[in-house]
C-alpha cells in the first residue's frame, strides 16, 4: 500500500467523519474544532512511527503537521529522507 | 525484598501456591492455610489478584468457583503456554507497570522463567506467602473507597473491552454507545486521600509525576490561590471512580497548571483531555493565557503530546522540565460521546 493510503486508512478507521459517505480528501482538516483525544492523538503519533520506522522529536508534535494527510506525508518525508522519492 | 514499588497487582500461579496439592492429580485440593484472608485482606486494600497456572482450565476454573474464590481473580491465565507471556497478557489487560506486579510461585523455574522475560515484575517464592498481608509493597497509605471496590470497576472495563471487540465501526461510535458523564469539581475534604491515591499511582497520563501527600492537597484545597479539582468518570456499566486530578494556580495575569493527571483506566474512554479542556475553558472567563507544567517521566509521553495537540506550546525548557502556553484563543470543545457535568459550587 501506498503511504497515502496507509494514513487514509488509518485516519478512517480511528475517526467518525462527519461528511458520511464522503471520501476524506487529502488536504480536509480533520482535527478541525474536534476536540483531540488523548488516545488517538498517541495512536496517530505511534503510527507513524512505527509504520513509516521514523522518530518524532518534541518540535514535530505539533497539531499541524498531523491535521491533513498531506501535511502528514509531508512530516514523514522530512523525517525519512529516504522516502523523498515515493509519494 | 530488595524492591519497594507499590505492588497493583498479585499474580498467583495454583498448585503448591493457592492449594496444597496438584489438581490434575488429586480433585480435593484444599487452599493453603490462610490464603483465602490474605487475598481478601488485599482485595480489600485495592490490590488486584490474577493467575498465571500451568493448569487445565476448565477444571481450574471449576475448583476456584467451588473454593468460592474465582470471583477475586481478573484477566486469569490457565493454559500450558510460558508464564512470561501469561504476565504480559495481564500486565497489557490491566495497563499498569510491569513493576507493580507482583508474581507468586512455588518453582524456582517458573519465577526466573517470568524474571529474564520482565526483569521489572517483582517475584516471591510462595512459601513466602504468609508475609503479604505485613509486606510495605502491599500497604498502600490509605484505603479508600475506591481501592475496596476496585476489582468490580476493572471487572466492568472487562464486559466493555469485550464488548469494545465485538463492536465493528469507528472507536468514537462505540464511545458514544457508552452514554459516559463526566463530572468535575472542586475536591472536598472526602476526596483527598484519593487525591493523593492517585498522584501516586498514575504515570501515563501524568503531567509531572510529582506526588502530592494529604497535608499539601489539603492545603491547596482550602486556599484561595489554588483550585483543586477531581473528576469522576461513569457510563452505562458502571462507575469508573475518582480517576482525574488536576492542581491550578489563579493568578492575576494568568493560570498555571501544575498538577493534572489521568487514571490509565479511562485512556481508551477517549476521557483524557476532557479536564484539560474544561481547565482552559475556565482559564479563558477570567486570565489571559494558561501556562501548565510538564516533566517528562519517560512514562508519560502521552501526556505530552495531549499538550502539545491541544494548542500548548513549549516556551521554557530545563532538563526534563518544561513550561506550556496556551494563548486561549482557540479551544476545543468537549467530545460529544461524553456529557460533561460541574459541580453548581464552580457556577458562581
Amino acid at each position: 500500500m501506498e503511504d497515502r493510503e496507509k494514513i487514509r486508512a488509518f485516519i478512517e478507521d480511528n475517526l467518525t467523519l462527519d461528511s458520511e459517505g464522503a471520501a476524506l480528501a487529502d488536504d480536509d482538516d480533520y482535527f478541525a474544532l474536534r476536540f483531540v483525544n488523548s488516545l488517538f492523538a498517541m495512536r496517530l503519533v505511534d503510527f507513524v512511527e512505527c509504520e513509516f520506522d521514523i522518530e518524532l522529536e518534541n518540535e514535530d508534535l505539533d497539531l499541524k503537521h498531523f491535521s491533513t494527510v498531506n501535511r502528514l506525508l509531508a512530516l514523514i518525508e522530512r523525517k525519512s529522507p529516504a522516502r523523498g522519492g515515493q509519494v | 525484598m530488595e524492591s519497594r514499588k507499590a505492588v497493583k497487582c498479585v499474580v498467583w500461579d495454583l498448585d503448591h501456591t493457592l492449594w496444597d496439592e496438584v489438581l490434575l492429580e488429586s480433585a480435593d485440593v484444599r487452599p493453603l492455610p490462610g490464603i483465602r484472608e490474605i487475598i481478601a485482606e488485599l482485595d480489600r486494600r485495592g490490590i488486584l489478584h490474577s493467575i498465571a497456572s500451568k493448569n487445565d482450565h476448565d477444571a481450574a476454573w471449576a475448583k476456584l468457583e467451588e473454593l468460592g474464590l474465582a470471583e477475586y481473580f481478573i484477566y486469569p491465565e490457565i493454559h500450558w503456554n510460558a508464564k512470561s507471556g501469561s504476565i504480559l497478557n495481564i500486565q497489557r489487560e490491566l495497563n499498569i507497570g510491569m513493576d507493580s506486579i507482583l508474581f507468586v510461585d512455588d518453582q524456582a523455574f517458573e519465577l526466573e522463567e517470568v524474571r529474564s522475560a520482565h526483569p521489572d515484575v517483582q517475584c516471591m517464592n510462595a512459601a513466602l506467602y504468609e508475609k503479604l498481608t505485613e509486606d510495605p509493597r502491599l500497604m498502600p497509605r490509605f484505603v479508600t473507597a475506591d481501592s475496596a471496590r476496585r476489582r468490580s470497576m476493572y471487572q466492568a472495563d472487562y464486559i466493555r473491552k469485550r464488548e469494545e471487540r465485538a463492536y465493528e465501526g469507528p472507536s468514537e461510535r462505540f464511545l458514544a454507545d457508552l452514554g459516559m458523564k463526566f463530572t468535575i469539581a472542586e475536591a472536598e475534604e472526602e476526596d483527598l486521600q484519593r487525591a493523593e491515591e492517585l498522584t501516586i499511582r498514575t504515570n501515563q497520563l501524568n503531567a509531572t509525576g510529582r506526588t502530592y501527600d494529604y497535608e499539601e492537597l489539603r492545603r491547596f484545597m482550602e486556599s484561595d490561590e489554588y483550585l483543586l479539582l477531581v473528576c469522576e468518570l461513569e457510563d452505562r456499566y458502571g462507575s469508573y471512580g475518582k480517576i482525574g486530578l488536576a492542581l491550578v494556580r489563579r493568578l492575576d495575569t494568568h493560570w498555571r497548571l501544575n498538577m493534572l493527571l489521568m487514571s490509565c483506566r479511562v485512556m481508551s474512554r477517549g476521557a483524557g483531555s476532557v479536564l484539560l479542556t474544561y481547565i482552559m475553558q475556565e482559564a479563558k472567563r477570567d486570565a489571559s493565557y494558561l501556562l501548565a507544567d510538564f516533566r517528562d517521566t519517560g512514562r508519560n509521553r502521552m501526556m505530552n503530546i495531549s499538550f502539545r495537540f491541544s494548542g500548548f506550546r513549549e516556551v521554557e525548557s530545563d532538563g526534563d522540565s518544561y513550561v506550556f502556553r496556551h494563548d486561549l484563543e482557540r479551544l476545543p470543545q468537549f467530545p460529544d460521546y461524553i456529557d460533561v457535568r460541574t459541580a453548581e459550587k464552580m457556577e458562581q
